[in-house]
């Protein structure tokens, strides 16, 4: 018997290397158990997580022998930026092309508000609100505020309306382009509810349209009640998410803006679907380039007193992202995924508590269940206290000062003594796709797909 | 009551706009009548006095948007969004309104002598709103609260999505939208209908002849069950 299994042993047949599945993979598994089992979608926070085309698959061209550099250090590199001067009477400045994305207090707490506000005034740049209206936390540490106009209208009247410096009517954002704001129950706070005028602890879901208008003709109509409202003092933006850029920002610049916001599908949201977040709208590397053709097609490009400014959004995280969509044709960019990581969010310090949530430092995602240990994405009294706004508001400043001083030092490289003076022609690309959707040539050819032949 | 006169086709809209945003000391109880408005949009937008504005004709969009305080009279009819996300005061339509009037006011009282157009009182937010005639379909859609009261016939899906908001019709409803439903008329409601009868031109109407609707209630927590009305 002894003999007859080693003989089998010998010649048992090889077993494979279990192997897992690309389509069905962990996570793929794990969302149909979890749909299975509960009956209803997954939402979450934050934007997309799969691995898109993006600004790391571009690189720049320092200056050689053709072209020569600029000292660092030495030679002034400008960083500033003025935003809507088409039609206000007082447009915005700004130090730094870095602003502070959209984000409502209610999915952020009043401290976490207050930070963005301490950061961007130290830094010289914006904050902005969001789906719920203006807190005082917000506006008296904010040196420039813009005060979004979005379609669920909550908290929305006229007396924050003239305390803004300025206003984005907000058709969409890059992470649910089509969709509107959603806040948990969870979230739906005392103060929150009475601010949206919502019974307390519903499981609130705003509109994807705006009330009284349809269409790039009543926006028109619309654009010009704001400034009337507003005595034409304050610049009015539009944002919208990243989809059909070329059409949604021409028809959007007819229609009266002083500045578009594109944001891609890397740009993040208090909560959505993830089916939302991950399968609708486009990455903001596809997305520049036509916004900036749609400007230059209306002659509304850097053409002095008559010029639309672009602010781009969705996975800026450093100067070299920053530089790259200047480059590209952006004015400046907006930040809000990465300002709540600078004032702590996803910190590895947390990670026993985010065990304890299921989850690990830099995945916690599930902002609309106001369990933030961070303190930040949350409305429960006891969490909030752990952000200080003071130190978390010297932290943002620090970061913006960094992304602002690599952009410099690569402008520098390029020659360039202005951000602004960053061209598509100092970048290439190190893949096609990247190259077809940066519309700069892939590294080492003179080949843009879609537009030169290889 | 001093009295002073603009007439739209000789004076910019701009400049009576920025007249009617002077300091209220100097415009309170002052009655200031618009002329020629020949349906300007945006006329009397952003008003934060006691000023009293008729508008002689009929106005384009957004007319007396976002009042404050003041008594805006527009003795034709309005365009969209005629009071639009109002705080206080006062806003007469003598004729007729378009689309999404009052949407999203939050106070004042809106009143409208003649019917309205599609998503009358959409996303109301605590204003009074009363309409002569009838209102369009979708009319109070996610409306969160305030009174919205109508002596004619309401159009398809009212109330759909509505929140804290009540709604007294006393025509016909074509139907009702999702999580809306007939109520009972409690003594607190028919009070608030009564007075507001009664400050629109109407006192003289039953209160009884009108039907209470307001939220059900069963779409203010997800659930599985409730997907096909999502």
């Amino acid at each position: 018997m002894s003999d007859d299994k080693s003989t089998d042993t010998i010649h048992k047949t090889p077993q494979t290397t279990p192997r897992q599945s690309a389509t069905f993979d962990a996570y793929t598994n794990s969302e149909i158990r979890r749909s299975a089992a509960t009956g209803i979608y997954d939402i979450r926070g934050g934007g997309s997580k799969r691995k898109l085309p993006h600004f790391d698959d571009l690189l720049f061209l320092g200056a050689s022998v053709s072209r020569y550099p600029l000292e660092g250090y030495r030679e002034k590199c400008g960083t500033d930026v003025v935003l809507g001067a088409r039609f206000a009477k007082k447009p915005i400045h700004l130090r730094t092309p870095v602003t502070i994305a959209g984000m409502s207090f209610g999915s952020l707490s009043g401290r976490a508000k207050e930070a963005l506000g301490r950061g961007a005034s130290a830094a010289g740049t914006s904050t902005t609100t969001g789906d719920g209206g203006m807190t005082q936390e917000e506006r008296g540490h904010s040196t420039t505020l813009v005060y979004q106009y979005l379609p669920s209208r909550y908290g929305m009247n006229p007396d924050d309306l003239r305390k803004a410096d300025a206003i984005e009517v907000v058709i969409g954002q890059g992470a649910k382009p089509g969709g509107g704001g959603m806040l948990l129950g969870q979230k739906i706070t005392k103060r929150v509810a009475k601010m949206r005028c919502l019974p307390e602890g519903i499981d609130q879901r705003s509109s994807c349209r705006h009330p009284d208008w349809t269409g790039p003709d009543d926006l028109e109509i619309k654009i010009n009640e704001i400034r009337e409202i507003t005595d034409w003092e304050k610049p009015i933006y539009v944002k919208i998410g990243a989809t059909r850029p070329y059409f949604d920002v021409a028809l959007a610049v007819k229609a009266g803006a002083d500045v578009i916001v594109l944001d891609g599908m890397q740009g993040g949201t208090a909560a959505t679907q993830e089916v939302f977040i991950e399968h609708v709208g486009i990455p903001i590397l596809a997305a520049i380039r036509p916004a900036v053709k749609a400007l230059q097609d209306l002659g509304m490009y850097r053409n002095g007193k008559n010029s639309v400014q672009l602010i781009v959004s969705g996975g800026i995280r450093n100067g070299a992202d920053v530089a790259k969509a200047i480059a590209l044709g952006a004015d400046a960019v907006a930040i809000g995924t990465a300002a709540l990581i600078a004032l702590g969010d996803n910190d590895p310090h947390l990670e026993a508590e985010y065990q304890k949530l299921g989850t690990t430092a830099g995945a916690y995602d599930d902002w609309h269940e106001g369990k933030d240990p961070a303190g930040i994405t949350t409305q429960d009294p006891e969490l909030m206290k752990r952000i200080d706004p003071v130190k978390a508001g010297h932290r943002l400043a620090n970061y913006i000062a960094v992304m602002t001083m690599e952009a410099q030092v690569v402008a520098r490289a390029c020659g360039k003594s202005h951000l602004h003076n960053l061209e598509p022609e100092d970048l290439v690309a190190l893949t096609i796709e990247a190259s077809a959707m940066a519309q700069v040539p892939l590294a080492g050819t003179n080949w843009i797909p879609g537009v030169t032949k290889f | 009551m001093e009295t002073l006169n603009f007439d739209l086709d000789k004076k910019p809209l701009r400049e009576v706009n920025q007249f009617l945003h002077g300091d209220a000391s100097g415009l309170n109880g002052k009655s200031v009548v618009i002329e020629n408005p020949n349906g300007a949009h945006s006329i009397a937008v952003g008003l934060k006095s006691d000023v009293h504005v008729t508008i002689k004709g009929h106005a384009g969009y957004y007319a007396a948007g976002m009042n404050q305080l003041a008594k805006v009279t527009i003795e034709g009819s309005a365009g969209s969004g005629v009071a639009e996300n109002m705080m206080s005061g006062t806003v007469h339509v003598k004729g007729f309104a378009s689309n999404a009037a009052g949407a999203t006011a939050n106070g004042g009282l809106l009143v409208i002598d003649g019917d309205a157009g599609l998503r009358c009182a959409i996303a109301l937010k605590g204003a009074d709103v009363v309409v002569g005639g009838s209102v369009g379909s979708f009319s109070a859609f996610m409306a969160q609260a305030g009174n919205f009261v109508v002596l004619g016939d309401a159009g398809e899906g009212l109330g759909d999505s509505i929140y804290e908001a009540k709604v007294f019709v006393r025509g016909k409803v074509k139907s009702l939208g999702a999580d809306c439903e007939i109520k009972t008329m409690d003594a607190e409601s028919k009070k608030i209908l009564i007075d507001l009868l009664a400050k629109s031109g109407h006192k003289d109407v039953s209160p009884d002849s009108f039907t209470q609707y307001g939220s059900a209630r069963t779409l203010y927590h997800f659930h599985v069950d409730n997907a096909g009305a999502y």
